[in-house]
């Protein structure tokens, strides 16, 4: 059996001192990503447990698997939870949410709760797309862009070049910081061509250098994503206070050049985990529909 | 008596064959190993000539192709991919006008005639690059392997279709169907669909003869054999091992005075 390098670690967390059992209302957010599958349990508006697992071909149990690891990680049964509010491209799937909501709207609720209040601006790197989120102080949407579909530097390009470079997935990032000269990024538009531009350079640059160029394009059609809000919206320049999320959020090799072509550093997760801010969301959403009497 | 050897290095396979007396008589396959594909060449190479129970310097010489075939310090010579295939195509089923070789990343269309001199040649796109890549990453998404992909994929009922222009554009369609809770086995066959497009869209552009022989590991892959047969309305030469084609094409120009 092959070496898996594409394969990232499942994983579950718990919050310690948020005790559900002594909870007025627990509800639950679950976001059902391309690549992977996420939930998250809030007790009186605390993060208490959350759950990451891969998406498989069956995007209803996917969604069923994540809930039910999330709650086993909480000590709770889903008869337990108040409200759940799903989201992610198989949001449709989770049958045993009462509410949709877009993955967009649920980042913006969940990046100020896990980043701080200050976040203004939100780069979601998901599994098969990336979105560049301008929200205001409350966690409202107040513009957002999507990656052209065919410039997706993702969760999912960066498996297929773990899988072929043979390097473990979670070292990319690390290992791509280990270089004494920043290369020139491979490709800024297409991942197809990113990754054949990768083995040609395979030939003839170091192995440092070939993942440093590769992640430095990732952080480069992201910086650009995150300029054209900007313009969009009218600022000329990213707001501060960045709250990078997703899974590629985890590698210091794209989020460290991203930093650099801004010009400031983003904020750290202080709660969870960034991949599952949309979850976390969801789930706060799903508090809200409680506590304003729309449960029902 | 003439020993010569070939040695195919992919981006995601290294093959080796040694040929005696015109007969292969030892071969080997191992992962490419992504950066350390230099030594990896260097431990196929030391299993064959084990297997054959040789060594180095019994060979005439040593012939390198693929895309990494500078990185091969025990090779004596080189020569460019379309050239081994057409040689091995050639050796294997002496009748054959065109060879195709579906590999990790490209997908070549050699035409020849019987001299073995080529009269056309294709390779994909860019944009149509990791075939066999392609063909790994949707079975991760999946959650199968390649084999059990083919098996799903006869087991399919309902015929839906994903791009087969871009990788990224079919990766995005299958994940649409994924969620919009298509069968696995469909969405499977979807897959494999999408690559014998891609393949008789490359071979189109060539004005190919027949017989056809299919070498390179999607050769192995019968659900994506038996789609493209459909499309392309020809019946395929597929050798035992269509993965060692190239490197057995290598050490035969090896073994010919050709070089």
């Amino acid at each position: 059996m092959a070496v898996e390098y594409w394969r990232w670690p499942e994983e579950e967390g718990i919050s310690t001192g948020v005790d559900c059992k002594k909870t007025a209302s627990i509800t639950a957010g679950v976001d059902i990503g391309a690549v992977s599958s996420k939930a998250a349990i809030m007790c009186d508006g605390e993060l208490a447990a959350y759950s990451i697992i891969r998406t498989d071909a069956d995007s209803k149990a996917s969604a069923q698997k994540a809930m039910d690891k999330a709650l086993k990680a909480a000590g709770l049964e889903i008869g337990d939870i108040r409200y759940i509010v799903s989201t992610g491209y198989g949001r449709a799937n989770a049958s045993f949410a009462k509410k949709t909501v877009t993955e967009i709207a649920c980042h913006a609720r969940g990046a100020p709760y896990m980043y701080g209040p200050t976040v203004r601006t939100i780069l979601d790197m998901g599994g098969q797309d990336t979105k560049a989120i301008k929200s205001d102080q409350y966690g409202k949407v107040l513009a957002f862009i999507m990656n052209d579909k065919c410039a997706s530097g993702t969760g999912r390009g960066i498996e297929t070049f773990a899988d072929m470079v043979c390097v473990p997935i979670q070292d990319i990032g690390q290992m791509s910081l280990e270089v004494d000269e920043e290369p020139e990024p491979v490709s800024s538009t297409c991942v197809t061509y990113a990754n054949s531009m990768a083995i040609q350079l395979m030939r003839r640059a170091p192995k440092n250098k070939v993942l440093a160029a590769y992640c430095f394009s990732i952080a480069w059609r992201d910086y650009i994503l995150l300029q054209r809000l900007a313009n969009q919206s009218g600022d000329g320049s990213v707001e501060k206070d960045l709250a990078i999320t997703g899974g590629l959020a985890k590698n210091t090799g794209v989020v460290s050049r991203i930093e650099r072509e801004l010009g400031f550093k983003a904020l750290p997760a202080k709660k969870g985990d960034p991949q599952i801010a949309g979850a976390v969301g969801a789930a706060i959403l799903a508090a809200e529909m409680v506590t304003s009497g729309k449960s029902r | 008596m003439m020993i010569t050897a070939g040695i195919d290095v992919g981006v995601k396979t290294i093959k080796a064959v040694i040929v005696k007396d015109n007969k292969v008589i030892a071969s080997g396959i191992a992962p490419s190993d992504g950066f350390e594909r230099k030594k990896a060449a260097e431990q196929v190479w030391d299993k064959v000539l084990q297997q054959a129970k040789l060594s180095a310097s019994d060979m005439a010489t040593v012939v390198a192709t693929g895309t990494g075939k500078m990185d091969v310090s025990f090779a004596k010579n080189n020569v460019v991919e379309p050239v081994a295939d057409v040689e091995a195509a050639l050796w294997l089923f002496p009748p054959a006008r065109t060879v195709i070789d579906v590999g990790a990343e490209q997908i070549r269309v050699v035409k020849f005639d019987e001299t073995g001199k080529v009269a056309n040649y294709t390779l994909n796109q860019q944009c149509g690059a990791g075939l066999g890549i392609f063909a790994e990453s949707m079975a991760r998404a999946l959650a199968v392997t390649l084999d059990e992909m083919s098996q799903l994929a006869r087991k399919s009922r309902k015929e839906v279709s994903i791009n087969a222009e871009c990788g990224i554009y079919a990766s995005l369609d299958a994940v649409t169907l994924i969620h919009d809770n298509t069968a696995k086995a469909d969405i499977a066959r979807a897959v494999l669909d999408a690559i014998a497009n891609k393949i008789n869209a490359t071979a189109n552009l060539t004005n190919i003869e027949q017989p056809i022989v299919l070498i390179g590991g999607v050769a192995l892959n019968t659900g994506v054999v038996e789609a493209l047969k459909k499309r392309m309305g020809a019946n395929f030469l597929i050798p035992k091992d269509p993965e060692l084609a190239g490197a057995l094409g290598a050490a035969l120009i090896g073994a010919s005075e050709t070089l």
